[in-house]
């Protein structure tokens, strides 16, 4: 593990030096690089908002006249695994909560991109905790409620900031789904009828889209455009593998629904909140499933009122990747905090390595974004967060968040 | 008993960091460092040696225990108690304790001007306790001891009965406070004359035990303008009352120090979440300690988990806040806010053995709390699977009973309030 760090330390020297205009420098007591092991008074160098060096002190020099921030620890900035905001509000009131649509059950056609407001408040107030990455957009709460997108949380348009514009079609097999009035779906076994029939027809959809493709008679052309179908579209590409559907389950029965559904239609899936998964570690690990483990202290109540606080822990003990999360909130706190919900999680069993890994390298992994963030390597974007101490302790602050080499947050929060 | 080898936070003296705690039939009676202490032959002496042992803690604000209040037939229901809608097999119960909680004011919702009478419990749930009256604080008369809720803001505002803007919310207040008064006369006057004595009224009979200062009121008051409106209601009928929550705690520091009123405060990771709490800060405490505010912070349970209170002055003291207020905040001070002072909040000789062993600083994430203890009966241990279940979670740790609030659940099936 050390010759590895020490390799890996060299490549980063030689990169340093080759590198012409250092913009900026970060110098931290210790510097989780989360690849390769933590440097002690370590230096980062960011170039074109990118990182162009990143190794001990003593072997990268900083050029004169180059500006750098100092703290106690550095750490790459953070991810958020899963959440909601920016498409949820501060207020709270209709006019800022856009993670749900209520008139159909199931929207897959609905683009998180279409939602998300970089400007809201509660983007910035988690920003200036070292969240510079957040998969958010339509939240829990309907069978299929829409897509997911990553971005950073900084920029002026979406467009800006976005990294990934559809990640995920979030759907939610659980009884906050449900409706009551003689609606549907109304019980548990409806729901999973439901999404399987719409699966089905994803299915279909693409099968005869592979058939147009197929039959070169042009005169198909424009029937094949009448029958477009924005839905359908959407599901498609996860029954084609392209994009996962991301369940929020909580129950065990529910959970086993996801992985039966995975099964059916050979779908990639994300768990996603899981309060019960620890019942079922040898299924999720043999689907190979991801979990996105609900915030670490959410409330126990209702499909959540078994959670623990252990779920993490004892998920990545049995080799289950796992990514932590903020979630959604319906009341107060509005937003959760990321760096809470892993500290929470390395003091009940995660550690803290695991735990910053799983708001950091092992998200970006799992979200496909680990060539551009997740840790402090040359050639990835300088996004960085600096603490006055262990990052995970209640009374330590952030002081300091880069994104793409942009001092972007300097509150002591 | 003796507990040894521990650092020992006192709250009210300096910390010690070998110290000794004696306890006897469920009172301290002797705290001290090894060797100005002596340990009496033949007490059971626990090394408690790599621990901490601090005051049991005080949550001047919960809802533990499957709670309910006035229902939705008006908006002052003074006469309510929370007392008779208690579970005393509630899980949360069980939850409190493993947070190190010793002593709590069981509050009804905010949903009502007064959602009634709250209940001050002591968490004596070590042995099997089969009626909620086993947790119940008496005082030196026998009576079991418990403060009024109120609230005004967004939370009590809904269709008439209720009222629907502020001025009407704290008009409401006043007329019943008034009617209460002229009760209270009616009482006096008819002196002995029991044709002249008015048919007894439980709901007034209550804010007579306010207006005569026997019963402190719980205000729930998020926004600064709500806040002035309570000391101005305080001001008016004299009563004594605690200000809860506080979001806006800070902009008004001073007139709540000049009203020598005390609060009992929330944090919650993020503001906003509903208009009130748009500009709730971390800072709050700090600055209304700084202004010299008696304050203590609450978990307002299930808003936040009883099992980590201790990070509610920790995450204080992150914006500021002294040490030294953060550990009074969730002992002392909370025990002076619910006039027991005298009893607990600290470790004292003559106090009851309320107290709680940890592995750790208190206000740093990875500290657990190992044991907890009421009057000289463990009541929690970590090294018992049963109550690790409650203290980290897990299968069969869930509610015996969800409480009712005000606006949770509506918001959380996505309903805006």
């Amino acid at each position: 593990m050390k010759r590895a760090m020490m390799m890996l330390l060299g490549v980063c020297v030689v990169a340093g030096m080759v590198g012409a205009e250092v913009d900026l420098a970060v110098r931290g007591g210790v510097v989780h690089t989360m690849a390769g092991g933590a440097i002690k008074d370590g230096v980062v160098l960011i170039e074109d908002g990118k990182i162009s060096a990143v190794g001990p002190a003593s072997s990268i020099r900083i050029p004169d006249g180059v500006r750098t921030l100092e703290a106690a620890v550095v750490t790459p900035g953070l991810i958020d695994g899963h959440a909601t905001v920016g498409l949820t509000g501060i207020y709270n009131i209709p006019h800022d909560q856009d993670q749900i649509e209520r008139s159909e059950p199931m929207q897959p056609e609905l683009r998180a991109i279409d939602a998300f407001n970089v400007h809201e408040e509660l983007v910035a107030f988690v920003r200036s905790f070292g969240v510079t990455t957040v998969h958010t957009g339509h939240g829990p709460g309907e069978l299929i409620s829409g897509q997911t997108l990553i971005t950073k949380t900084h920029g002026n348009t979406v467009a800006e900031a976005v990294m990934v514009e559809s990640v995920a079609v979030a759907a939610t097999l659980s009884p906050i789904a449900q409706k009551g009035a003689k609606k549907s779906p109304g019980t548990r076994a409806k729901m999973m009828a439901m999404l399987r029939g719409e699966l089905q027809r994803a299915k279909e959809y693409v099968e005869k889209g592979e058939r147009v493709e197929e039959d070169d008679d042009e005169d198909d052309d424009e029937k094949k455009a009448k029958a477009r179908d924005l839905g359908m579209e959407t599901l498609g590409r996860v029954i084609k593998g392209e994009l996962p559907l991301l369940v929020t389950a909580n129950r065990a029965q529910d959970i086993a629904s996801v992985l039966r559904l995975k099964e059916e239609f050979g779908i990639r899936v994300w768990l996603d909140m899981a309060a019960e998964s620890y019942l079922l570690i040898d299924e999720i690990k043999a689907a190979g499933v991801t979990v996105f483990v609900h915030p670490t202290m959410y409330r126990a109540y209702g499909d959540t009122e078994n959670m623990s606080y252990e779920t993490a822990a004892t998920l990545a003990d049995a080799g289950i990747p796992i990514v932590l999360q903020s979630g959604y909130e319906g009341y107060v706190p509005k937003v959760r905090v990321v760096l809470y919900e892993a500290a929470w999680a390395a003091a009940n069993g995660l550690g803290f390595q695991r735990a910053m890994g799983a708001i950091t390298i092992d998200a970006a992994r799992v979200l496909g974004i680990d060539d551009r963030v997740g840790s402090l390597e040359v050639g990835k974007d300088a996004d960085i967060a600096l603490y006055d101490g262990d990052p995970f302790e209640y009374t330590t602050h952030c002081v300091g968040v880069l994104i793409e080499g942009e001092v972007v947050s300097e509150v002591v929060r | 008993m003796a507990f040894t080898g521990a650092h020992l936070i006192p709250v009210d003296g300096p910390e010690i960091d070998d110290g000794v705690l004696v306890v006897h039939r469920g009172k301290i009676v002797a705290v001290g460092a090894v060797g100005d202490v002596d340990v009496p032959s033949g007490a059971d002496v626990v090394d408690a040696s790599g621990g901490v042992i601090m005051p049991g803690l005080v949550d001047t604000h919960s809802h533990v225990g499957g709670i309910s209040g006035a229902d939705r037939s008006g908006p002052i229901q003074p006469g309510v108690r929370v007392l008779d809608s208690l579970n005393v097999m509630d899980s949360g119960f069980k939850r409190a304790v493993a947070g190190g909680i010793t002593t709590v004011n069981i509050m009804p919702g905010s949903g009502h001007l007064s959602s009634g009478q709250t209940v001050y419990a002591k968490l004596r749930v070590g042995e099997v306790a089969t009626t909620i009256d086993a947790l119940l604080i008496r005082d030196a008369d026998g009576a079991m001891m418990g403060g009024l809720k109120m609230a005004n803001g967004t939370n009590s505002m809904r269709d008439a009965p209720f009222p629907g803007t502020r001025a009407r919310s704290a008009f409401l207040l006043r007329e019943q406070f008034v009617k209460a008064r002229e009760y209270r006369e009616k009482i006096e006057r008819a002196g002995d004359d029991a044709a002249k004595i008015p048919a007894r009224d439980l709901h007034l009979d209550t804010l007579v035990e306010v207006l005569e200062g026997k019963r402190v009121v719980h205000f729930h008051t998020h926004r600064h303008d709500d806040i002035m409106t309570v000391l101005r209601l305080k001001e008016e009928f004299g009563f004594r009352v605690v200000l809860h929550h506080v979001s806006e705690g800070w902009k008004v520091a001073d007139e709540i120090a000049a009203a020598g009123v005390p609060v009992s405060a929330i944090l919650i990771d993020s503001p906003g979440g509903k208009l009130e709490a748009k500009h709730l800060l971390y800072e709050t405490g700090k600055v209304l300690d700084d202004a010299g505010v008696l304050l203590a912070y609450h978990t307002d349970d299930w808003i936040t988990d009883s099992r980590y209170f201790l990070r509610s002055p920790a995450l204080g003291m992150r914006a500021g806040l002294s040490r030294e207020t953060a550990l009074r905040s969730v002992t002392l001070n909370g025990a002076e806010i619910l006039d027991l002072g005298d009893r607990v909040g600290s470790l004292a000789v003559g106090k009851d053995a309320d107290f709680v062993i940890m592995d750790g600083d208190p206000f740093s994430v990875y500290t657990k709390i190992r044991e907890t203890w009421v009057e000289g009966e463990k009541v929690f241990d970590r090294s018992e699977e049963g109550d690790l279940l409650y203290a980290v979670g897990g299968y069969g740790a869930g509610h015996d009973q969800r409480p009712y609030l005000c606006c949770y659940g509506h918001s959380q099936t996505g309903a805006q309030q």
